[in-house]
Order: structure tokens, then sequence, then C-alpha cells
């Protein structure tokens, strides 16, 4: 199983899609000019703190609010591995796997954790945080069908015959 | 067994005897709304999955809203890349500047009872208020419609909500909404859908139930329904079929929680910065200072949201201080609140009268605030930076509780002021 370990980002709870990526940067032109301002309404200088392979742990429902798909792209252009929740807004859990982003959810990190310390995670098994194991729930057969592929658009590339 | 409103949409779609929560199930689309934030995303994604073709171009809508007229150079190409689209692939169902895309997806005629429907934007829960099963999805998901006509659903599990009795004047389905809001919490209804139902709201117009069912996301939730009846028939222009007249949910359906209010118990309220479950009542917040109000949106920029915005200020100003904008939610509405004369009403009060779309509710435009100041406003959400800086306080109100604070200056539920 694919383990990884990364630096955690702490979040709060309901961290809205309008602070993950605020509705006046949509219209730039791509995913890479809007990372400059992911989380800007809460934290600025966050964005260029966020190293490739971090992880972000969060409270309850985070990715709330708009349906806006930017908000998971721009997570993983930062380089965001995955994201552990207590629990996940639907539309952004939605569009996460459909990116290829991880998500998981697990009630009892966030409150343990502190910023900055590193975890590992065994997807689909558990979270070590400094040698205690916290368990997650396997996903659904049809999203790790789409997270395998890389995504809904290999997906769907597949489907049509012209290969992930 | 009986079944919810949702189940059997779901368990008619799929040609199924019942479905129960928790399944996951392929569902056939009948409408899609795509916006104009979204085009350029889900045309480049749509491209990239190898589709050459749309599953059934009659059925997609595509609505320019958030960014007309244009409020950044860039906006246009969004108009650009949508129209090529729409040439190449033939999509006749565009509105270009007719208003808010959550408003014509009903008005137009494009939803009907028991239609599913996915749109690119989260409010697209408002066409439960017709008894559609409708949710947001983004644009990758919208893509990989367009080419095949369907998507996986999981069926939710249903809050029923039954509200009896007669609302207090000056009172409004934004304050039910506001406090259902504020009861289930931001995340309450997360992957569930909401049933409404009782006598206040088999009275209620269609209207009123669109400002419920719009905000339901808001509570987390995957749809909002209202059953059929008849002002569901002549709104849509249709008569209701067996099908449609089947939506009611039965006696001995299973439901995950049942809320029950009297309408008489309900005052008028406001979601406070920065949550929208943050839900106090206006005579609490009596006296804060505000420097702007502004009456419109998907939620509450209707023809009823703006005649009673015009009762209110019927005679009265605006206070000096304060700037009023109100946006109709399309342009059906602009002529009707113009012949009726509540145009003229809030003109003469002081109003600030903006073209029909979205207006200031997505904070790209129309009256955006800066670091310390106050809005009342009636749209969805009041997040950190929604309406400009992420320093400017929003609190969400009904329409009658907004213009009430336009003409005192700070926030109040005193129509006598």
């Amino acid at each position: 199983m694919e383990q990884f370990t990364g630096k955690v980002w702490k979040l709060g709870d309901d961290i809205d899609t309008d602070i993950i990526i605020p509705t006046e940067y949509l219209a730039l032109k791509t995913i890479e000019d809007m990372k400059l301002y992911g989380f800007s309404p809460l934290r600025p200088e966050l964005a260029a703190q966020i190293g490739v392979g971090d992880v972000i742990v969060a409270g309850k429902n985070f990715g709330c609010g708009s349906s806006r798909e930017q908000a998971p792209e721009v997570i993983k252009a930062l380089g965001i591995k995955c994201i552990v929740a207590k629990s996940f807004a639907r539309i952004f859990f939605r569009n996460s796997i459909n990116n290829g982003l991880l998500l998981i959810e697990q009630p009892d990190l966030y409150d343990d954790v502190e910023e900055g310390d590193r975890v590992t995670v065994t997807v689909n098994e558990e979270i070590d945080y400094k040698g205690k194991k916290y368990p997650i729930a396997s996903l659904p057969e049809n999203l790790v069908e789409i997270l395998q592929a890389g995504g809904l658009v290999k997906a769907m590339r597949i489907q049509n015959g012209l290969g992930g | 067994m009986g079944q919810t409103i949702i189940e059997k949409i779901i368990s008619h779609n799929i040609g199924a005897e019942s479905v129960k929560p928790g399944e996951i199930v392929t569902v056939a689309v009948d409408r899609v709304m795509l916006d104009d934030i979204m085009i350029p995303f889900i045309v480049d994604k749509f491209h990239e999955m190898g589709f050459s073709k749309l599953w059934d171009p009659d059925k997609v809508v595509l609505i320019y809203d958030h960014l007309v007229p244009a409020s950044q150079l860039d906006d246009t190409r969004h108009y650009k890349v949508g129209d090529e689209f729409a040439k190449k692939y033939g999509i006749k169902n565009i509105h270009r500047s007719d208003g808010i895309c959550h408003q014509l997806m009903t008005e137009a005629g494009y939803v009907k009872p028991g239609h599913v429907v996915f749109g690119t934007d989260s409010h697209t829960t408002t066409y439960g208020c017709v008894g559609a099963f409708s949710t947001g999805i983004g644009y990758t998901e919208m893509a990989a419609i367009l080419g095949t006509g369907n998507l996986w659903v999981k069926v939710p599990e249903t809050i029923k909500i039954v509200i009896e009795g007669k609302l207090p004047e000056y009172v409004m389905s934004k304050d039910i909404i506001l406090r259902i809001i504020g009861d289930l919490g931001a995340d309450g209804a997360t992957y569930k859908a909401l049933e409404f139902s009782g006598q206040t709201v088999d009275e209620m117009t269609v209207s009123s139930r669109m400002t419920m069912a719009n905000m339901a996301i808001e509570a987390g939730a995957k749809c909002a329904l209202f059953t059929p009846d008849e002002k569901t028939a002549e709104y849509c222009e249709i008569e209701l079929d067996k099908y449609q007249k089947s939506l009611f949910g039965d006696g001995d359906a299973s439901y995950c929680k049942v809320m029950t209010y009297r309408a008489e118990d309900f005052v008028p309220v406001m979601a406070c910065p920065s949550q929208v479950d943050k839900i106090r009542s206006v005579s609490e917040l009596k006296g804060i200072k505000i420097d702007q109000v502004f009456i419109g949106s998907c939620t509450n920029g209707r023809l009823e949201d703006i005649q009673m915005a015009a009762r209110v200020l019927e005679g009265k100003r605006v206070s000096s201080f304060v700037k009023l904008i109100v946006t109709p939610a399309s342009r059906k509405v602009y002529e009707e609140a113009a012949a009726c004369g509540a145009m003229k009403t809030l003109a003469e009060a002081g109003a600030i009268i903006t073209h029909p779309g979205c207006g200031l509710c997505c904070g790209r435009t129309g009256g955006i605030l800066s670091d310390g100041e106050r809005v009342v406003a009636t749209n969805n959400r009041n997040f950190l930076g929604r309406m400009g800086t992420s320093k400017v306080e929003i609190y969400l109100a009904s329409p009658a509780v907004a213009a009430m604070c336009a003409v005192a200056g700070e926030i109040t539920a005193d129509v006598s002021q």
C-alpha cells in the first residue's frame, strides 16, 4: 500500500472555497496563476510556504461553499499530497477525487497534531503521528478506480480509447 | 416501505422499483447548466477527455451571469470560449445577459418537476423548488456528463422538515432557512437531502421556496425538495403528470431526522460574520452601524423580494451614510419590477439599481467593500472576502430586514424607522 511522509499545515473548521481561492482570482488564465492566492483571505503567506509533499490537516466541513473545482486544483498545484480532515463538504470531495487529490476522513488526528510536525500516511490503512496510529477507512470502489486512473479526465480518456 | 422524494426521483430515473440511501447508482441527466466562470475549464476538460460531440445539445444550457457585464479585462475571454463551444457543438440554449443561472433555469422553463439536473455552481440546489433533483458539481464531472449524459450519485438520506402555521408579517422564507441552517450547522446536512412540507410550505410561492432550496447547500445538503403542486404547475406552465404528482414523501418513508417548526415562532434573523450558521435574531444585533445594503442574488433577487423592499421603502429615504444596491435576479424580474412601480419606489428612496446578474454577491463587481466596512445582504454567503476584502463584515438577511436597515443606517427589524 502506498505510503508517504509529509509536513503538516494545520487549518481549522469550515475552510470554505472562497478562502481556498477567492472568486476575484477565478478568471485568471491558469491554476498556476491562481495558486499564488491560495488561502489568501485567511493566511496570505501560506501559499508561498507550502512545499511539495506537504499535508493539510483540518477540522470539520473542509471545502464547504462553492462548486469551484479550482479549489482542489489550487491545493494540488501548491504541492499538497493529501488533506486529512474530520469531514469534507460533498462537492469538494468529488472534485478532489476527480483531480486525483487524496482526501482522508479522520476524526482524531486534528485534535492531537501540531503544525510543522510530520505525519506518515499509509493509504487506506492508517496515519502515524509520533508513533500513534490513527485508523482510516477505505474509499468506495468506484472512487478508487478514478483515483487509480489519475483522475476523471484520464478515466474518460481510457473509456474513449485514448489511453491515460 | 415508502419512499422519500429524492428516492422516488432516483428510482424513476434509473427504472428501479426503489432505491435505498447509500446505494451508488448512475443517473441519466435531464438538464445541465454551465456558467460563465467555469466554461473555459469545462471546454478544456471535455477536449482532454477525448469527446468529439455532446450527448444531447438540447439538454445543455449555457448562462453568462457572474461576469456580465465584464468587470475585469480577461472576463470577455469566457464569453468567447463559451460562444465558440456552443457554435461548434450545437448548443442553442444560451443566455448572455438575461440574469442569474439559477433564476433562469426554472424561469425560462428548462427544469421541470422530477428532473435530474446538474450545474457547475453550488447553488444548483435551487431547482428543488419545483421538485427537481438538482445539485452542484465541478467542471471535470460536467465535462464527463457532456460526453456521456450520465453521472454516478450516492442515494442520500433525507432530513424531513415540517413547518405548520402562518408566518408573522415581514418574516420571510429567508428567515426560515437561515434559522434551519443555524439549527443544522454548516455541515449538518452534508451528503443529505432536505425535504420540506407542511401548511406554511404549501402556502408559499414558488419564489419563496426557491430561496430555501437555494440555501440548502449552506447546511451542506446535496439537494432540497418541495412537492410539486398547483403553484408549481402554473409556474412551470405545465400540467403535472402521474409521476410528478407522486413526488411527495410517503407516510412510511424512512428519514434520518425530522425537524418540526411552528411558523408563528419565526422571527427576523441574520447570519453574522463570517459563518452562514451563526444565526442571531435581529433584535439582538440592533444598533450595529452599517455602510451598505445589497438586495439581490439567486437567493433573494426575485419580484416578491423587490416588491417587499419597495413596500418597506415607500415614502422613505435610504440613510445618508448607506448605499443601497438593488440587483434583480433576471431581466424578467427587472421588467416586472419596473412595470409594477417597485423600481420607481426604490429609485425615489435613493437605491442604486443595477443590471440583472450575480452582481455583488460573488464580490467581483457593483459595490465591493473595503476593510472595516459592514454590509447587510440578501445573498447566501458571508464568507471571509466574499464581497470585498477579508476585513468586511457581511450580515445575511431577508429583503424586508435589509430594506429596514437601509433606512435606519443600522441593523434593525423595525419597519417604523
